[in-house]
């Protein structure tokens, strides 16, 4: 078992060397501790203790020293989330071109609200801030991938086509 | 090489403050000049020594020609700069701060236990905003418990990161952190939910609001119902100034706020916890005398009666040399001093002795005949030395404050910090300029001061010729002819040396200083000096045996040979430090034991009287540097009697008229004859760390057995830690000794 | 990338100096930049000298596009450049203030302008490397710059000895991971070193004391995307393009109730009155105009009197406002301002790093605040509250974002008073009312 008792996930090898060249852009190990972090998540679904334990081994700092930038950092889950990940943008550029509509639909058609995630793990939904499409609002985004100018039927139709498997 | 390297003194800055025409070094902090001016800017995260923050916004002041008010915490003094403490404009801001500040702040200063001694409160009383605007929900989290001693309570919390940078900077057990952020942000401890560290609580210590909490003292007491006394730790030989808070005849909390003394504001978990053993269930509190083979209670007029009577007897058939005396490393210097007189003007034997944990006599020897008598280190100097020499022992584990001055010298100027160890200790992982990883001190210095010193020893040795000041500390691995070896080379650098031994215990140095040794008289001179013999006999009356008497090792080979009849035992638990077996010890006609405590040693003594504990008595004790420092009587303890007293009524018993009534009377004896000690009163009064300057023969030590430690970790203390709840309680008293938090 | 094109509607009024490659197919790859006048402003530069370099800069009038407006060459020259200490780079990619989205297309559609204006930056201050901080949101952009940063080191135009001047240059590309203060330039610094973004205290600016305590220089992505073009055209070319203290183009967002919503690249000082109705081609519906955030959703909010004004720094300045970020957003008669307070509140509050106390505390209980207010339970004290608590964090905070939680607090309060006063008398939100009764 690892850092709080959750489960340990494995590392691969290809992740790991990434992080050896990542680590190699610095002057400063530490300095790859955010990037070490994404890049860790993205390939473990959240920041798993093992990846914490990791980390700090790599960059040389105590675990604690991880920890506390994981906290700082909204993209960062310490918890496994959906495989894709809703997040509906309600700031203010999207905010006016009909975000809360676009939330409230999410909400409905997932079944989750805010920062939960369906019981088949499939989908998470997140209320999140800018993400810099103000000018495609209302916009969200679906782990990395952008989807903008939303309207509830490209919602629908996207969700139905993540559920069939689609990317 | 000069003793101190001159660079020309920058010229001042003259600002004007409030008024004041204020003059300060170039880099002054606003906010320390300001309070050289006696003018007070509040401040909630700036704290003197520790990495500035600009967080609380507290010490917002005004400053002619610049826009914003600026934090008085990070500006610097510049020439011809005009500030504003007081305007109304500070004084809104100042007032919204903390305003801010109580808006998720829990107002339950009636239960918190910060109640009366809290920053916040004190900031708001002065400053005013008790009336608060807010009208939203508080945010709430639950307590925590860190560990079993340190809460915390996260609505109190004002993150002033206090508490981290303590951690951090000063403990460098870097334990805390800070997680997530805006509203949300939390101090964190290292291990998940839990801390693991020293848990030297600092951080419970200068936490300005009730956020973090002492497992042993929270919802005990209010600050206004206690008595306050100052006195000194009893655990190490740092000799740590505390500050004993009394309820009831209880001691219920340890601390240094007022940052009086040597250590300042430190204190570690012994210090500001490990005093628990005085209110242990388990202290002795009646006389107990062996009849019939098992041990019953007694009164006192029948324990020492009884004494006296088996000692008589034994003297009158065995003679004076079967008599024995083993002294304490923690009684006070009057008490040893009163010990050693018992032993050899009324019992008429040099046979007395204690556990020595670092061999005073040879460095007071050495230095005496090298003409440095003055080269002792006192606790401040190892922290304002420009390099460190550390040989053995280790003091993250067994003299905190030691390592902590350590750390600070290596931290606030860069000193230069060369270590000598068989083993990785902290200081040498994380301080250490030049570590030189050995298997055996003693064979190491050899190598360090030979002809052809190998690898890190060379470069060490290297780097010390060109130190310019360094403090020389070395723990009981270097001993007798090595101290004197290790003294002469080191007195012969280029740079200026002093020097410090790491005794193991509050009173060890006292102890050897004030003669519980069988070849020396109180300020090492040898029992076979006619004069200095002369010095105590002219007081005393009688004469001193000048035939050095039986040391510790030969106490106990003579008590199974049959040679020692009596043995008297203060303080001390040879039965467990010497390993001494419960058939030798019952060959005794005669084990009287003075102690706290029911040890393995009182359970074998024919006599046991319950003694008071350094909380309950006053005196002197001094200090692995050499500083003296009194002792308070801060509370009794009901059936027990101080060694003082009991050494009193057992002098009396024994036919001799001794001219003492307070402790006061020794110590002005002890000032008066022994040599090194005649200090200032007044200044010991006031509770100042007073540096003695021994003086003594080289004598060689007897053999290599005597002098040891007893390698306590930071959780341990000799035979008195098992009867502290604090010092058992935490996790980390489990862990390994050395483990690195 | 999806919808992305959409944002590229273009306009007749545009001078497009920045984004002048935007639709030349396959201009990522650096084959075709090349074939554009790709790095030659780097080859023009090697040739130069570092303090000709940073005069040109200066000259132009080029003012930091991160939002401050604080002229780019200036800052360059405050590097001490005899330190022994390497120097850094530090590009601002971290684009996150609401209303701002014009530093995607650049990194997207021309990403070798940005490692060229990164390598002359580098050139001219004494460094030797070049990060380039990225918000974590923008994976797919970082993917396109470690491709053009790859074809760039292939064909010397990072490295060793580029073009065989001597210099040497590094650049590597570092992800955030969702905080917005990250992008305040102290606190980037600290992220790009691996602590919590919280920012540092100044004095000393980064530009003495930045990454690992070497002098850095920390420009925004658009900042530096506009040096190639002034080392190629010459300061004064690039100061005319704009007015006098503001050279040259900017890329202004507009979003919100608007036709054309877009990134257009248009001269400072472009009149905002015709930013809205030519450019963007008016508001949507045929409703009026009630507000703008001129920059991103720090600046004070302009009421719809207030838009005849040119957008440049100075001019914006002078009627109590920032040009900022670029992010121009309208808003218009239906919508409610005490919830555009909220929402923006909600936005700070949720971003302060919570280092310093006014702005952890104060923007909290503004939020709180606010949505108990917008929700109709609001006191009539309420307002004068919140105006009252903006200006106890303004000013007095220990970096910028408790200014910029505070300022729009302020100015909707101020100009919209009426608002918070009908929410009073109805106890609740008088649009929603109207929503529902439309519905
Ligand atoms: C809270 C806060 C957030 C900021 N975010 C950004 C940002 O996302 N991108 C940016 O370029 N500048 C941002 N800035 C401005 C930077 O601090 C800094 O001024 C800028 O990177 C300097 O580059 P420039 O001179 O090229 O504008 C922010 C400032 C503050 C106070
Ligand atoms: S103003 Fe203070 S709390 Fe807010 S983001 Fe800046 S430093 Fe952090
Ligand atoms: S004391 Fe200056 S900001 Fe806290």
């Amino acid at each position: 078992m690892g850092f709080r008792g959750q489960k340990i996930e494995m590392i691969s090898d290809a992740l790991k060397s990434k992080f050896d060249q990542v680590i190699a852009h610095y002057p400063s190990k530490r300095s790859a501790i955010v990037p070490l972090l994404v890049f860790g998540q993205d390939e473990i679904g959240h920041v798993s203790g093992e990846l914490v334990e990791e980390i700090a081994r790599r960059v040389e700092v105590r675990p604690i020293e991880v920890e506390e930038t994981i906290g700082f950092y909204s993209m960062l889950h310490r918890r496994p989330i959906g495989k894709h990940n809703f997040q509906v943008c309600t700031n203010v550029s999207c905010m006016l071109r009909g975000a809360e509509e676009i939330m409230a639909h999410c909400e409905r058609r997932l079944g989750i609200g805010h920062k939960q995630t369906t019981a088949d793990g499939l989908f998470s939904l997140e209320e999140v801030e800018c993400l810099g499409a103000c000018c495609g609002a209302p916009a969200m985004q679906v782990n990395y991938d952008f989807y903008e100018n939303l309207t509830p039927e490209k919602v629908d139709a996207l969700i139905a086509r993540l559920k069939k498997g689609g990317a | 090489m000069p003793e101190t390297m001159t660079t020309a003194a920058p010229s001042a800055v003259t600002l004007t403050i409030d008024g004041k025409t204020v003059t300060a070094p170039p880099g002054t902090l606003l906010i320390e000049a300001a309070k050289q001016a006696g003018i007070e800017v509040p401040s909630f995260c700036y704290y003197p020594g520790m990495a500035l923050q600009g967080a609380c916004r507290m010490c917002l002041v005004s400053i002619e020609k610049m826009g914003k008010l600026q934090t008085a915490c990070t500006t610097t003094v510049a020439p011809g700069m005009v500030v504003h403490t007081e305007n109304d404009e500070v004084r809104n801001a100042r007032k919204a701060m903390l305003e801010f500040l109580l808006t998720n702040h829990p107002l339950d200063c009636p239960v918190c236990d910060k109640g009366g001694e809290c920053e916040l409160q004190d900031a708001v009383f002065r400053y005013g905003a008790a009336e608060t605007r807010f009208m939203e929900s508080k945010l709430h989290h639950e307590e925590k418990q860190f560990s079993k001693l340190i809460y915390y309570d996260w609505p109190r919390c004002i993150l002033c990161y206090r508490c981290v940078r303590v951690c951090d900077e000063i403990m460098d057990v870097n334990a805390y952190g800070v997680a997530f952020r805006a509203a949300h942000s939390e101090i964190i401890p290292n291990r998940g939910e839990k801390l693991e560290c020293e848990e030297c609580g600092m951080c419970v210590d200068i936490c300005p609001v009730g956020a973090l909490t002492s497992g042993t003292y929270r919802y005990k007491t209010r600050p206004w119902e206690m008595n306050y006394t100052g006195t000194v730790c009893n655990h190490c030989g740092d000799g740590c100034k505390t500050t004993l808070s009394i309820r009831n005849n209880e001691i219920i909390r340890a601390n240094n706020r007022d940052h009086s003394g040597i250590n300042g504001e430190f204190l570690c978990v012994k210090g500001r916890f490990g005093w628990d053993f005085v209110n242990s269930q388990e202290r002795l509190l009646e006389p107990r005398v062996r009849r019939n083979g098992s041990q019953a209670p007694a009164s006192w007029d029948d324990a020492l009666g009884l004494a006296v009577e088996r000692l008589k007897a034994v003297i009158k058939e065995h003679g004076r040399d079967a008599v024995a005396v083993i002294g304490s490393n923690r009684t006070s210097n009057e008490e040893n001093y009163l010990l050693q007189r018992l032993a050899r003007s009324v019992l008429g034997t040099n046979n007395i002795d204690h556990h020595r944990t670092a061999d005073y006599a040879s460095l007071v020897g050495a230095l005496t005949a090298a003409g440095a008598k003055d080269r002792h280190a006192t606790m401040a100097e190892i922290a304002s030395a420009n390099s460190i020499l550390l040989i053995g022992n280790d003091p993250t584990q067994q003299h905190p404050l030691v390592a902590l001055q350590i750390r600070e010298a290596v931290r606030q100027h860069g000193a230069h910090l060369y270590v000598i160890n068989r083993n990785r200790i902290k200081l040498a992982e994380r301080q250490a300029a030049v570590f030189a990883e050995v298997k055996n001190e003693t064979e190491a210095l050899a190598s360090l001061i030979g002809d052809s010193p190998s690898g890190e020893l060379a470069a060490l040795r290297e780097k010390l010729q060109a130190e310019s000041d360094t403090v020389v500390i070395f723990g009981s691995e270097i001993q007798g002819r090595d101290v004197q070896r290790l003294v002469r080379w080191a007195l012969a650098l280029p740079g200026r040396t002093r020097f410090v031994a790491l005794g193991d215990y509050a009173n060890s140095r006292g102890a050897a200083d004030m003669g519980l040794l069988p070849n020396t008289l109180p300020g090492y001179s040898p029992v076979s000096d006619v004069a200095a013999s002369a010095r105590f006999e002219s007081v005393w009356g009688g004469s001193i045996p000048s035939k050095p008497g039986r040391n510790i090792r030969e106490i106990i080979v003579d008590i199974d040979s049959g040679a020692i009849k009596a043995l008297l035992v203060f303080g001390s638990n040879p039965a467990k430090t010497f390993g001494v077996s419960k058939e030798t010890l019952a060959k005794l006609s005669l084990l009287f034991v003075a102690d706290l405590f029911p040890t393995e040693t009182a359970a074998m003594a024919d006599v046991v009287v319950p003694a008071a504990s350094f909380a309950e008595k006053s005196g002197t004790v001094t200090n692995l540097c050499g500083e003296v420092q009194a002792l308070r009587k801060t509370m009794r303890k009901a059936g027990t009697r101080s060694d003082f007293e009991i050494l009193l009524a057992l002098a009396r018993l024994l036919g001799a008229a001794w001219p003492y009534r307070t402790p006061d009377d020794v110590l002005r004896e002890i000032v008066e004859r022994v040599p090194g000690y005649s200090i200032a009163l007044p200044h010991l009064l006031v509770g100042g760390a007073v540096p003695t300057r021994p003086e003594g023969a080289p004598l060689a030590l007897e053999r290599a057995d005597l002098v040891f430690s007893s390698g306590d970790s930071l959780f341990t203390s000799g035979s008195v830690s098992r009867f502290s709840w604090a010092l058992n309680a935490p996790e980390e008293a489990r862990r390994p000794r050395g483990h690195i938090f | 990338m999806s919808d992305y094109e959409s944002y590229l509607k273009g306009s007749p009024l545009e001078v497009q100096v920045i984004s002048r490659r935007f639709r030349i197919p396959n201009i990522t790859s650096i084959d075709v930049f090349l074939a554009h006048d790709g790095y030659k402003a780097l080859a023009k530069a090697l040739k130069m000298k570092p303090e000709e370099v940073i005069n040109e800069v200066k000259n132009s009038g080029l003012r930091g596009r991160g939002g401050a407006g604080f002229n780019t060459g200036m800052k360059w020259s405050f590097v001490p450049r005899q330190s022994p200490k390497p120097k850094y780079v530090a590009c601002n990619a971290d684009e996150s203030e609401p209303g701002t989205c014009k530093d995607r297309p650049l990194m997207e559609y021309d990403p070798h302008q940005l490692l060229e204006g990164i390598a002359i930056a580098g050139y001219a201050i004494g460094s030797h490397q070049g990060y380039i901080y990225i918000r974590g949101e923008y994976r797919y952009l970082m993917d396109i710059l470690d491709r053009a940063i790859a074809e760039a080191y292939a064909r010397g135009y990072l490295g060793k000895n580029i073009l065989g001047s001597g210099f040497d240059f590094d650049i590597a590309t570092h992800t955030g991971a969702g905080a917005y203060e990250c992008g305040e330039e102290t606190a980037l610094l600290n992220s790009l070193e691996g602590f919590r973004g919280n920012p540092r205290v100044k004095p000393p600016f980064p530009a003495v004391v930045g990454v690992y305590g070497c002098p850095t220089v920390v420009n925004n992505v658009e900042t530096l995307s506009n040096v190639p073009a002034i080392i190629l055209n010459g300061a004064d070319w690039y100061a005319k393009l704009g007015t006098p203290k503001n050279g040259g183009t900017r890329l202004f967002c507009l979003s919100g109730h608007i036709n054309r919503p877009g990134v257009y690249e248009l001269p400072m000082g472009f009149p905002l009155r015709r930013m809205i109705e030519e450019v963007g081609g008016g508001i949507p519906g045929g409703k009026k105009l009630k507000a703008v955030i001129p920059g991103g959703s720090s600046c004070p909010v302009l009421t719809a009197d207030e838009i005849d004004v040119a957008m440049d720094f100075d001019s914006v300045a002078k009627i109590g406002s920032m040009l900022g970020s670029g992010g121009v957003v309208m808003i218009d008669e239906d919508t409610c301002m005490v919830k555009m307070a909220l929402r923006i509140m909600k936005f700070y509050a949720h971003e302060s790093c919570g280092w310093c106390i006014p702005c952890r505390e104060g923007t909290s209980w503004l939020e709180a605040l606010l949505e108990r207010f917008h929700s109709g339970a609001g006191l009539a004290t309420d307002a004068d509250t919140a105006l009252d608590v903006s200006y106890n964090m303004l000013g007095k905070t220990l970096c910028p974002l408790g200014d910029a939680a505070a300022l729009p607090t302020i100015s909707i309060v101020k100009k919209f008073r009426g608002e918070f006063e009908e929410h009073l008398k109805l106890g609740a939100c008088p649009y929603e009312r109207k929503a529902v009764a439309v519905a």
